[in-house]
């Protein structure tokens, strides 16, 4: 009985580990004064990707990116974590919405 | 101060549209702006709020609580369209106006009006706590910048405003039979173009990971954020490039709204209006 529940729990957790994919690739940037940190930053492409967006302004933002489909509010000195889907090779430009002109930046998947 | 009117004016492009469309929608039923003007202000109220947590909202769910919040409101308000619906094929198009409403009429138009009060709360809130803190954003900076940020924004509120307007009296040109299909046939596209959005917030939260694959792109032929892409895109959710979840769920809303319609236009009311445009009876008030 024991060792079948000891089969279902690690059954459970490898299904689990799969579900989650722990090998997405982690990248990091920041906005600061209106001006992404890199400003450009190269991912692996056909990967998924969990891309970490620090805010260190006061001031709220808005990351947005038409190409990779995001728009998420940022509150002032905090981040947020952005999920990406596999990307196909190329150039997806990324910007805050509040201030679109001067803050910008690219994810380049190679 | 251009800036500003348009990140303002497209933040509630889609929202000051629903209320149009609400408004024709609620035509002559009594007490329909109260409800409406009801649901913009708890609206708007409730824009503050989730401006002011948003940092506790964007935490939330390891990190995915805005994609939840989101898919959450939008699917309330699809299940509030979607009721609107049933509830009106079921009390007959124009009971209301022709005949001495039924207690039951009545009290399906009352319910139906809070389900679109709720929507247009929804509407607003989701889109208003963004406006929300671009605006508080544009004050803390301070200065002369701030005064022509605001005036922007005020201004981007007012075209938003004005395309409600537009909406509305566009809607009304409509001629008089043909404007409970036509509104409801609006309010089913966007509700299955809600329920697309929902999923998409789902994707993005890693809720959905089934058929995420990319159905088609013609973002070179007609941008979603373009003028005639954005219209559509409020208006029966035109996306360039949504994925094959999203496309199907679109699709299952609409049939099942339309079929739930079908099941419950109930016999007893078409006998009614069968009545009513037989006999010439006078109407009664």
């Amino acid at each position: 009985m024991r060792q079948h529940l000891f089969a279902v729990m690690v059954t459970a957790s490898a299904l689990l580990e799969t579900a989650s994919p722990a090998s997405a690739a982690e990248v990091e940037i920041s906005l600061k004064s209106h001006s992404f940190s890199p400003p450009e930053i190269t991912v692996p492409a056909g990967e998924a990707i969990t891309l970490t967006v620090r805010n260190l302004d006061a001031r709220p933002a808005e990351f947005e990116s038409k190409e990779l489909k995001i728009e998420k509010v940022i509150a002032g000195n905090s981040s947020i974590i952005v999920k990406l889907r596999p990307l196909k090779p190329g150039r997806y430009v990324f910007f805050d919405e509040y201030h679109e002109d001067v803050a910008k930046g690219a994810l380049i998947a190679k | 101060m251009t800036a500003a009117l348009i990140i303002v004016f497209r933040e509630i492009l889609e929202a000051g549209m629903i209320v149009g469309i609400v408004m024709a929608a609620t035509r002559g039923v009594v007490a329909s702006r109260l409800w409406i003007a009801g649901g913009i202000a708890a609206g708007v109220l409730g824009s503050f709020v989730v401006a002011g947590c948003i940092g506790v909202i964007t935490a939330a769910f390891s990190g995915m609580g805005q994609e939840l919040l989101n898919a959450t409101i939008l699917s309330i308000a699809v299940v509030m369209l979607a009721t609107h619906n049933i509830w009106m094929s079921r009390h007959g198009r124009d009971l209301a106006r022709h005949v001495k409403a039924t207690g039951e009429a009545v009290s399906a138009h009352r319910k139906s009006l809070a389900a679109l009060a709720i929507v247009v709360g929804l509407a607003v809130l989701r889109e208003g706590s963004e406006v929300a803190l671009f605006l508080y954003g544009s004050i803390a900076a301070g200065g002369s910048s701030a005064l022509s940020m605001m005036a922007g924004g005020m201004l981007g509120l007012a075209s938003g405003a004005a395309l409600t307007v537009l909406t509305y009296f566009g809607l009304l040109r409509v001629p008089g039979k043909l404007l409970f299909p036509v509104t409801s046939a609006l309010i089913t596209f966007i509700a299955a173009s809600m329920a697309a959005q929902a999923v998409f917030f789902l994707e993005q939260a890693g809720v959905v990971t089934t058929l995420a694959a990319t159905a088609w792109d013609s973002s070179a032929l007609m941008p979603q954020d373009g003028f005639a892409g954005s219209i559509l895109h409020s208006l029966i959710g035109y996306n360039d490039q949504p994925s094959w979840m999203q496309v199907a769920v679109y699709i299952l809303t609409v049939f099942l709204i339309s079929c739930l319609m079908r099941v419950f236009r109930s016999h007893s009311s078409r006998l009614i209006q069968r009545a009513i445009s037989g006999s010439h009876l006078p109407v009664a008030r």
